[in-house]
């Protein structure tokens, strides 16, 4: 007899030579197979088990309802405090729109350097717009408004440096800090300012916020893991009779945890529906208040929810999560059930 | 088909349920195992199931050297051998159907042709009507018919059965002892563990005998 390693693969989809066996009576009927039918017969499997796993839930409401609003719950709170995040992201956006650098130049420069050097910053390509005030403007401007004229005029000196006002191209709070350094290393310029240091310190706050969303964001998932893994745990414990019987008429590891993987899916998926509806409705009835707000503003701002990308992310990851927190429970409670 | 070398089973706590126990089943033979309660009939039959490693010796089935095989390999296996098992029983949860039906979706058979095959186990059982019953309600007779319909619907080369008689009356009994046969007479290697001597005695097959986990008698 040939002696192979492996066991006789006797399911219909790979077929085996079936070594006849020295027999003076008829052999029990072979069933003979085709290779097609392995891919199909694994995906009718597949829709079957997850078909199941999903009337098994609908079979006990109360249950599912449970834990799936415990899911959502630790999902909507990381889903809501995001789009707040990014609506706060949206409205300073509108405000770092108006940034101005003003170039305090040095007053050594003659107002015909001056005006030299402003205009080469217009080949910039990093600035939209300039607008120089000279020495002497300046000197005008300054008599015109402070009523200190008498004194300027005593002196034989025109202590005002010129000044170069421009607007950057970049809304961005970064950017400016980058260029506002750049600049200020020109010899030309005696001070660069950027006018919004305060816009500075928010982004900073909002990053930190992000940071804290992030980690609530981790914390959270955690517990959607738990809370899957354990349910699933305890469907695992109910179904032990029938995990035992499938083993002992040859089934695999991988057909056994199917249904629990779907079961962890479905969770998944049905959590952060009831999420992302909840996050919608709650945007929702802040829309008219943040319009009537901006109106009184004369903004343009919109306040936007989840939007696709959220909608999307926020599926995805609880689609994963529920897929990996009934792989994780599958894993350690699977193995021990065997047939004795 | 079923061969045992020098097989020895030792049970980490208690002493040795088997030792050293050879003898071969030939393809298409019926044997009976028999003993008191306690001589290792169950422990013989798990080996070959792959359900207990032993801790000597050499176990074939087909031609699959047990000691081989992977942890993958251990479904592959079992799907070529069908069990009766007394306490691994009927799923209550589902139908008649569903019950014989799981081993045949568990190798990936099209619902059509694992219909078929359901109710064609079934009508040797003589259960085709109640198919859409619940096993519970029926009585322990049929629920072990259910279970011999369940083991033998994917047409396995050997047959196992542990006590398949169990707590059913004689007539009962020999009916179940019958439907064996007649699985052998269609070629399938049968093996039976059952203390009930007078039964067996009176059905003239092979009969291996163990006392404290040795094989006392064979013939
Ligand atoms: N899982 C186990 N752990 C420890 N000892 C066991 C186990 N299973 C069986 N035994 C012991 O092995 C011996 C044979 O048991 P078993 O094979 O069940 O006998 P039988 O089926 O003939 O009644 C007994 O002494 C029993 O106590
Ligand atoms: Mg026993």
């Amino acid at each position: 007899m040939d002696k192979k390693r492996g066991a006789e693969r006797v399911q219909p989809s790979r077929t085996t030579t079936v070594t006849p066996q020295p027999t003076s009576k008829r052999g029990a009927e072979q069933h003979k197979v085709d290779l097609k039918g392995h891919s199909e017969s694994w995906m009718r499997n597949h829709m079957a088990v997850g078909k199941n796993a999903l009337t098994k839930l609908l079979g006990t409401p109360i249950a599912t309802v449970m834990t799936v609003a415990v899911l959502a719950i630790a999902l909507t709170l990381p889903g809501f405090l995001f789009t707040v995040l990014s609506n706060v992201q949206n409205l300073t956006q509108g405000w770092e729109g108006e940034a101005r650098l003003s170039l305090y130049l040095e007053t050594s420069l003659t107002d015909e350097d001056a005006d030299r050097f402003s205009r080469t910053l217009l080949l910039r390509d990093d600035i939209a717009a300039i607008d120089f005030i000279s020495r002497s403007q300046g000197m005008l401007e300054f008599k015109k408004y402070s009523g200190f004229g008498d004194i300027l005029d005593a002196m034989n000196d025109n202590p005002l440096p010129a000044v170069v006002v421009l607007l950057p191209k970049s809304r961005l709070v970064a950017d400016l800090g980058i260029m506002r350094a750049g600049l200020q290393a020109l010899p030309e310029v005696n001070e660069a300012v950027l006018d919004l240091e305060w816009l500075q310190r928010l982004d900073a706050m909002l990053a930190v916020a992000k940071r804290a969303v992030f980690v609530l964001g981790v914390l959270l998932g955690l517990a959607v893991l738990l809370v899957i893994g354990n349910t699933i745990k305890m469907e695992i414990e109910s179904r032990r009779d029938e995990i035992v019987v499938s083993k002992l008429v040859g089934a695999t590891d991988a057909w056994v945890r199917r249904p629990f993987l779907y079961t962890g899916v479905w969770y998944g998926l049905l959590g952060a529906l009831c999420a992302w509806l909840i996050v919608q409705v709650a945007w929702l009835m802040l829309e008219t208040p943040a319009q009537e707000l901006a109106q009184l503003y004369r903004s343009q701002f919109q306040l936007s929810g989840l939007g696709f990308s959220g909608s999307a992310l926020l599926l995805f990851m609880s689609v994963l999560l529920g897929w990996l927190g009934a792989w994780i429970a599958v894993r350690r409670h699977l193995r021990e059930i065997e047939p004795s | 088909m079923i061969q045992f070398e020098h097989v020895s089973k030792h049970y980490d706590e208690g002493y040795d349920a088997l030792k050293d126990v050879s003898f071969t089943l030939n393809t298409g033979e019926l044997a009976f195992l028999t003993g008191h309660s306690g001589a290792g009939k169950s422990t013989l039959l798990k080996l070959v199931m792959l359900m207990e490693q032993p801790t000597a010796g050499h176990i074939q089935v087909g031609d699959q050297v047990l000691g081989k095989l992977s942890r993958h390999d251990i479904p592959f296996l079992r799907r070529s051998i069908g069990v009766v098992f007394q306490n691994h029983q009927l799923l209550f949860d589902r139908s008649v159907f569903e019950n014989v039906a799981l081993p045949l979706q568990i190798c990936g058979y099209s619902p059509a042709d694992a219909a078929r095959r359901v109710r064609a186990a079934l009508d040797k059982v003589g259960l085709l009507n109640r198919e859409k019953m619940n096993p519970r309600a029926l009585s322990s007779g049929e629920q072990q018919r259910v279970g011999i319909a369940r083991a033998i619907v994917h047409k396995p080369k050997v047959l196992l059965a542990d006590e398949p008689t169990g707590n059913l009356d004689p007539q009962l009994s020999e009916e179940i002892m019958r439907l064996f046969e007649q699985f052998n007479r269609v070629g399938t290697t049968v093996l039976i563990a059952s203390h009930d001597l007078s039964l067996i005695r009176s059905m003239r097959h092979r009969m291996l005998t163990l006392k404290s986990g040795r094989l006392i008698a064979d013939g």
